[in-house]
C-alpha cells in the first residue's frame, strides 16, 4: 500500500501558491504606473532616484564594514575557543544567541541611551560616531549567522593539525590565523558574508532610530509618498536577497566536503 | 529582528539548541604553561568578549536598571506600575496575539509542508528549490515585505482587485482590512512558515525510515504511526519552534510600521514612537516597555532551549 502523492503536492503547491501571489501581485503592481498599458516606468523613476543610489550605497559600505569587523572579532575568537578554550565555548554560544532574544528595536534604545552624547564614549555625538555604531549594532544583528558559518567551517578542517604543523614552521599566531586558517574557512566566512548582508541591506529599525540615511528608512519614506515606486523596490529587495542566498548556496558547493573529525 | 538560518546548513546539531560538548581532541597538549601563548590566545578572544559586553550585556542591563529608576535617579517601581496602562496593557496584548496567531498558523503549514517535502516522496529537485526559496523567503522580511503585501491584499492590490471584478467578492467590505490583526498576521507568515520549513526539516529527516517500515511491519496504519511513532518524537521540536517563531514576531517592527505606519498600537511601535519622542515622553516607561519585551522574548526563547535540548535525544 503506497500511499499517492497527491496530498504531499497538493500541501505543497498550495503552500506554494501563498509565497509566489504576492511576488506576482508585486511585480505586476510594478508594471502599472504609466496608465493603460504595462512599462518599466517605476523602475525607472527608482533607478533614477539620487537618494536610491544615495541611501543604496551608504548601506552597501556600511555592511561591507560590518562585515570585516564581523569577521575580525568572530574568526579569532572561534579559533582560540576551539584550539584552547574549549570550556569558554557555552558562554561564547550563550552570547551569540543573545541577538535573537533581544529584538533589536531594544538594542539600538539601549545604544542610544548608554552612548548619547554626554556618556563616556560618546557614539552619537557625531555623524561619523553614529556611522561606527551603526556599523557595530550590524554585526551584532548577524553575529548568530556569522558565528554559526565560521564555526561550521572551522568544525571540517582539522584545526589542531594545521596550527601544529604552522608552528613547527615557525609561524606565530596572527599568521596562522591570517594565512593558515582563514583561507581554510574562507567558504563558510563568505556564506556568513553574504547572510550578514541580506539582513544588513534594508534593515530600518536601527538605521532609523540612528538617524542615518541608509536604504531601509529610504524604502520606507518612499512606502509612505509614492504609489508604484515601492512595488519596484520590493521586487528589487527581493532579487537582492535572493542574490546573496543564491551566492551562499554556490559556495556550498566548493565548502570542504571531508570532514578531519575535530569533535 | 527575524531570526535565520543557513540554507542548506548541513548539521543537525541545535544552533538553536544546546551544544555540543566539547569532549574532544582540541585541547591541546601545547597549552602547558606557556606565559606567551596564553595571553595571545586572551588576545584573540578579547575582542568578541568586550564586543559582546560593549554592544550586547551593558545596553540591556543599562535598560533593565532604567526601568527601575526615575527621572532624579532614585529606585522606583513607578515604570512598571505604568506599564499597566490601558493603552500599554492593550499594545502588549495584541502584540502578543498576533506573534501567538502568525506563530502557531506558521508553525502548522510550515510542518505540513515539512512533512510533504520530506516524507511526501516528492522529486529531489523539489525539496532543494523550496529549501532555497525558505532561505530567501526568511529573509525577505521588513519594509520590502510590506509593500509586496500592499500590492497584494491592499485596496488596489491584485487579489483583492481579481476577487471584487471576476468573484464580485470584496474582501474589504467583508471586514478584512491589511491594516489589522489579521492582515498583519497573514503578512508574518511571509518569513514565518520558511523559517519553521528551515528549522523543523532536519527534525523530520530524523524520523528514521526504519522506524515507519517496523511500524508497518507490525501492522501499524500511517495514521496510527502518527499518533504513537511520528508525532511524539517531532513534538518537542515542534513546540520550541512555536516559541521561536512566537519571540521572532514578537521583536518585529519593519513589516507592521511600514504597513500601518504607526496607526497599530503593537508593542515594538510604541517603543518606536517613544523613542523618537513622540509618545509617552518618559525615558523610565520606555525602558520599562523595553524590560517587558526582553522578559517576553527571552522566556519563549528559553522554553525553546529546553525543549530543544530534550529534543535533540533522537537527532542522532
Amino acid at each position: 500500500m503506497k500511499p499517492s502523492r497527491f496530498w504531499p503536492w497538493f500541501t505543497l503547491l498550495l503552500g506554494a501558491s501563498y509565497f509566489i501571489i504576492p511576488l506576482i501581485a508585486t511585480f505586476e503592481f510594478s508594471l502599472r504606473m504609466r496608465r493603460g498599458y504595462y512599462s518599466f516606468d517605476a523602475y525607472l523613476s527608482v533607478f533614477s532616484d539620487p537618494r536610491f543610489q544615495a541611501t543604496f550605497g551608504y548601506s552597501v559600505v556600511i555592511g561591507i564594514f560590518a562585515i570585516i569587523v564581523g569577521v575580525l572579532i568572530v574568526v579569532p575568537a572561534v579559533y582560540f575557543v576551539r584550539l584552547r578554550l574549549p570550556w569558554l565555548r557555552p558562554f561564547v554560544e550563550f552570547l551569540t544567541l543573545l541577538p535573537l532574544i533581544i529584538p533589536a528595536i531594544v538594542l539600538v534604545y539601549g545604544y542610544i541611551r548608554l552612548y548619547n552624547s554626554s556618556s563616556l564614549i560618546p557614539f552619537t555625538g557625531s555623524a561619523l560616531g553614529t556611522d561606527v555604531l551603526l556599523v557595530f549594532a550590524y554585526v551584532t544583528l548577524a553575529l548568530p549567522y556569522m558565528y554559526r558559518a565560521v564555526d561550521t567551517g572551522m568544525r571540517t578542517i582539522d584545526v589542531q593539525t594545521l596550527t601544529e604543523a604552522a608552528q613547527i614552521m615557525g609561524a606565530n599566531s596572527a599568521t596562522i590565523i591570517a594565512r593558515v586558517i582563514l583561507p581554510n574557512v574562507l567558504v563558510a566566512v563568505l556564506s556568513g558574508a553574504f547572510l550578514t548582508f541580506a539582513i544588513v541591506i534594508g534593515e530600518f529599525t536601527i538605521a532609523s532610530l540612528l538617524n542615518r540615511p541608509a536604504f531601509g528608512p529610504y524604502l520606507q519614506n518612499i512606502g509612505a509618498n509614492r504609489a508604484y515606486e515601492p512595488a519596484a523596490l520590493a521586487i528589487i529587495s527581493f532579487i537582492i536577497t535572493w542574490g546573496a542566498m543564491g551566492m551562499i548556496n554556490l559556495l556550498a558547493r566548493f565548502a570542504p566536503r571531508t570532514s578531519a573529525r575535530t569533535d | 529582528m527575524d531570526h535565520r538560518d543557513k540554507p542548506g546548513g548541513d548539521d543537525r546539531q541545535g544552533f538553536w539548541g544546546t551544544q555540543v560538548t566539547m569532549t574532544d581532541t582540541t585541547a591541546s597538549p601545547k597549552a602547558r604553561g606557556k606565559k606567551r601563548a596564553i595571553s595571545f590566545e586572551w588576545l584573540g578572544v578579547a575582542p568578541f568578549i568586550v564586543f559582546a559586553i560593549m554592544f550586547l550585556i551593558l545596553p540591556t542591563l543599562y535598560l533593565i536598571g532604567a526601568a527601575f529608576v526615575d527621572q532624579q535617579g532614585n529606585f522606583t517601581l513607578d515604570n512598571i506600575w505604568g506599564l499597566g496602562t490601558p493603552q500599554i496593557v492593550a499594545a502588549y496584548w495584541i502584540s502578543i496575539r498576533i506573534s501567538a496567531a502568525s506563530a502557531f498558523i506558521g508553525a502548522l503549514i510550515g510542518f505540513a509542508m515539512a512533512l510533504a517535502l520530506i516524507r511526501g516522496r516528492l522529486p529531489g529537485g523539489v525539496r532543494s528549490t523550496v529549501m532555497t526559496f525558505s532561505g530567501v523567503a526568511s529573509n525577505f522580511a521588513g519594509v520590502p515585505l510590506a509593500f509586496a503585501f500592499i500590492s497584494t491584499l491592499g485596496r488596489l492590490g491584485l487579489v483583492t482587485i481579481i476577487l471584487k471584478t471576476v468573484f464580485g467578492f470584496d474582501i474589504y467590505k467583508a471586514g478584512f482590512n491589511l491594516l489589522s490583526f489579521w492582515g498583519l498576521t497573514i503578512t508574518y507568515l511571509y518569513f514565518q512558515i520558511p523559517l519553521m520549513i528551515l528549522i523543523i526539516a532536519p527534525a523530520v529527516d530524523g524520523l528514521k525510515k526504519e522506524w515507519s517500515e517496523a511500524a508497518q511491519t507490525l501492522g501499524a496504519s500511517p495514521w496510527q504511526f502518527w499518533r504513537y511513532v511520528g508525532l511524539p518524537i517531532l513534538w518537542p521540536s515542534f513546540l520550541g519552534t512555536l516559541s521561536l517563531l512566537f519571540a521572532n514576531a514578537f521583536g518585529a517592527i519593519a513589516t507592521a510600521y511600514a504597513l500601518t505606519g504607526s496607526s497599530l498600537n503593537i508593542v515594538p511601535i510604541l517603543l518606536y514612537a517613544q523613542i523618537r519622542g513622540d509618545a509617552l515622553q518618559n525615558p523610565g516607561l520606555g525602558a520599562a516597555l523595553a524590560l517587558g519585551m526582553i522578559v517576553i522574548t527571552g522566556f519563549a526563547n528559553v522554553i525553546y532551549l529546553v525543549i530543544a535540548s530534550r529534543a535533540e535525544r533522537w537527532m542522532k
